[in-house]
């Protein structure tokens, strides 16, 4: 038999059936929803006067609107309000398990997904959001689709499919101490441009992601979509099926070895044969933080803001300067020297509770630095806001002066009330350093928890054991 | 979704690379839960002076002279050409029904993301791939004559200029076939109902956790 990749063995476990033109209908396991891309795909199914094929698949959740402050009295902005209040009304109406905002599993879609065990190895697994990518960590095939997809998934359980290439991207040897999952996604994206993944599965392998946690596994593959591939994975091994057991959707005591069986398989070849490889020296690997407005432009700490005069590719220059301009920098600055405005630690990147207790470790005992003015933490789901309070993990943010707030997306994308004004300065955990998606004329520098804390206390970036 | 056999039209340059979903079409009017209306805030962050958003009138707010879809003859643009990765990060299909709404019927780059790449497909918008130098000769063209049309032929997948040779692009069969008929992709896959069934009642004896 033909070596396989872990991909080609996913690919080939859901082909439905094949095109002459390779176009494949791949069945879907797991269907994820949220409120801002599944209105149009019930609307469309409606009209057409059809119902999801298979309800059990679905596990729907609002995140990107909710409020994280207080919910008592609702959502105030009423166009949030009647997003949220339409996904309630077709997860009813559909008759959908749906996590509702005063459910204490409710959270980020990428957060709840595997701490429900919905998301399981050899699984499909998609979402109406690019992030999807996050739950390839289990050595499943996860991937963002667009609203006509939602609804073809709702309607069919499928999806039309061509076949991506194969990536491997292996992280060689053993990271520094204090040099996360975030560091080495970003540096791996630094390296692979936001479009060298395009057209690709990424498969992440090398000793510096074996030894991650799940929770660190999640973060790698969730910026897959960042270097531009729909999906990233993680071979299945023993940590993975640690952290399945015992969910509320893992499999039960009758099925669970039957499962393992399958899972053990789901790891590539030895002998499979990758489009691309890429190898990454984890030891050179630093503590990274982007200074433009895209992931890609990203420096380690001790660097300085690079020079477009140095870059010999022009549109790739000219890219820099108009990032540079937007982010109000010059190069040549030691990063360490940009003070920032505001902290935001959450998102589906990091909001899991490994990634608070980072943040935490850096800033118990110390006090947010007085320039900031706003200092957030937004657990990713109610469950790991439960923990992390059982954990006392709070109390150490509240005291250092950091916002403990409700679960969500929050100011990932700033869909909510927690936004960043015009040419104020953040160090954010979240995946994008677009222009504006902090909100409009917001400046975002992408960092890891440890790092955001260090920020927040130093006032402007810093390595984790400067600050005091 | 409405078919796409031949078009043609003025060609408006955007050039920057990692043109993304956010800046095609802001967060703050994804909370609509229809499917049309976002054409006029297409490029909304770069196209006005001051933020909108889905409760405020845009023709109260300052437009930005110098933004490209500003200028005439390019507002009335109905091609666009880019630079690399056209449609990178979030999976908003919002981004392809404002480009939609605006009036554009095709997208030139040297590469575009993919999930941008598939929801163009699903409403009729064709993105078109052409190599790096074909792009740069294109914005070149626009340089020397602001207002030139390109006509599309999806049939015999070519970009023709007036004086020029006609330039071939690839498309999938199966997504060429769909678009010059404007077939709705759902009703095709439900005539493989038993297909589906058939797999699901496999997949069921070998992975019953599943269902
Ligand atoms: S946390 Fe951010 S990236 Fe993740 S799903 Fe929410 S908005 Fe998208």
């Amino acid at each position: 038999m033909m070596a396989k990749t872990l991909y080609d063995k996913l690919w080939d476990m859901h082909v439905v059936r094949s095109e002459d033109d390779g176009t494949a209908l791949l069945y879907i396991d797991r269907h994820l929803v949220h409120e801002v891309t599944s209105p149009q795909a019930f609307e469309g199914l409606r009209m057409a006067g059809r119902k999801p094929w298979r309800t059990d698949s679905i596990v729907a959740v609002p995140d990107h609107n909710v409020p994280t402050t207080d919910r008592s009295a609702g959502i105030e902005d009423p166009v949030a309000r009647l997003q949220v209040e339409t996904l309630d009304k077709n997860c009813q109406e559909f008759g959908l398990n749906e996590f509702v905002m005063s459910d204490i599993r409710q959270g980020i879609v990428h957060v709840i997904g595997p701490e429900q065990g919905a998301t399981l190895p050899g699984m499909t697994v998609v979402c109406g959001d690019s992030h999807t990518s996050t739950h390839g960590a289990f050595g499943a095939l996860a991937f963002g689709i667009g609203t006509s997809e939602v609804e073809h998934v709702l309607a069919t359980q499928c999806l039309l499919q061509k076949k991506s290439k194969n990536m491997l991207v292996s992280v060689d040897g053993n990271v520094a101490d204090g040099v996360t999952a975030k560091d080495i996604v970003l540096a791996i994206i630094g390296k692979l441009g936001t479009a060298g993944g395009t057209g690709y599965a990424i498969e992440f392998g090398g000793d510096a992601i074996r030894t991650l946690s799940m929770e660190g596994r999640m973060t790698v593959c969730n910026m897959a979509i960042e270097a531009g591939a729909r999906a990233g994975m993680v071979a299945v091994d023993l940590t993975t099926i640690e952290y399945v057991k015992n969910r509320p959707y893992s499999p039960k005591a009758e099925t669970w070895d039957q499962a393992i069986a399958e899972w053990q398989e789901l790891h590539s070849d030895a002998d499979a044969k990758f489009d691309r490889e890429i190898h990454i020296d984890a030891t050179s690997i630093r503590p990274q933080v982007t200074w433009g407005t895209s992931p890609e432009m990203v420096i380690a700490i001790d660097d300085v803001i690079p020079d477009p005069n140095k870059e010999s590719d022009s549109v790739k220059a000219d890219g820099m300067r108009k990032a540079l301009a937007y982010m109000d920098l010059q190069a040549g600055t030691p990063i360490k020297d940009i003070a920032i405005d505001k902290v935001f630690i959450g998102s589906c990147t990091n909001s899991r509770i490994e990634d608070l207790r980072d943040a935490a470790r850096v800033a118990q005992g110390k006090k947010v630095a007085s320039n900031v003015k706003q200092a957030l933490v937004v657990p990713g789901s109610g469950l790991v806001k439960r923990q992390a309070e059982e954990e006392g993990l709070d109390r150490i943010f509240i005291q250092a002066g950091f916002e403990w707030r409700e679960p969500g997306c929050s100011m990932c994308l700033a869909m909510n009330a927690d936004r960043l004004e015009p040419g104020e300065r953040c160090a954010s955990t979240s995946n994008r350093n677009f222009e504006g998606r902090q909100g409009a004329g917001g400046r975002t520098h992408l960092v890891s928890p440890a790092m955001a804390a260090a920020a927040a206390i130093a006032g402007h970036f810093a390595g984790v054991n400067e600050v005091k | 979704m409405k078919p796409f056999t031949q078009h043609k039209g003025i060609v408006a340059p955007m050039d920057r690379p990692n043109v993304d979903t956010d800046a095609i079409i802001p967060k703050q009017f994804l909370k609509s839960i229809k499917r049309s209306g976002f054409g006029p805030n297409a490029f909304d962050d770069w196209r006005y002076l001051d933020t909108g958003g889905p409760d405020i009138d845009n023709d109260s707010r300052r437009v930005n002279p110098d933004f490209v879809l500003n200028k005439a003859p390019f507002d009335k643009a109905t091609i666009l050409v880019a630079r690399e990765n056209f449609g990178c990060g979030s999976s908003r299909e919002h981004a392809v029904w404002a480009l939609d709404d605006f009036g554009f019927r095709t997208v030139l780059a040297p590469s575009f993301a993919d999930i941008f790449f598939n929801n163009s497909f699903k409403n009729g918008l064709l993105p078109i791939v052409l190599d790096a130098e074909t792009i740069d000769s294109i914005f070149k063209a626009i340089e020397k004559k602001p207002g030139f049309e390109l006509a599309i032929d999806l049939e015999s997948q070519t970009v023709n200029m007036e004086g020029h040779e006609p330039i071939c692009f690839e498309v999938d069969e199966f997504r060429k076939y769909c678009l010059l008929h404007g077939l709705d992709d759902i009703g095709l896959t439900l005539q493989h109902a038993d297909d589906i069934k058939a797999y699901e009642h496999k997949r069921s004896q070998q992975a019953p956790w599943l269902f």
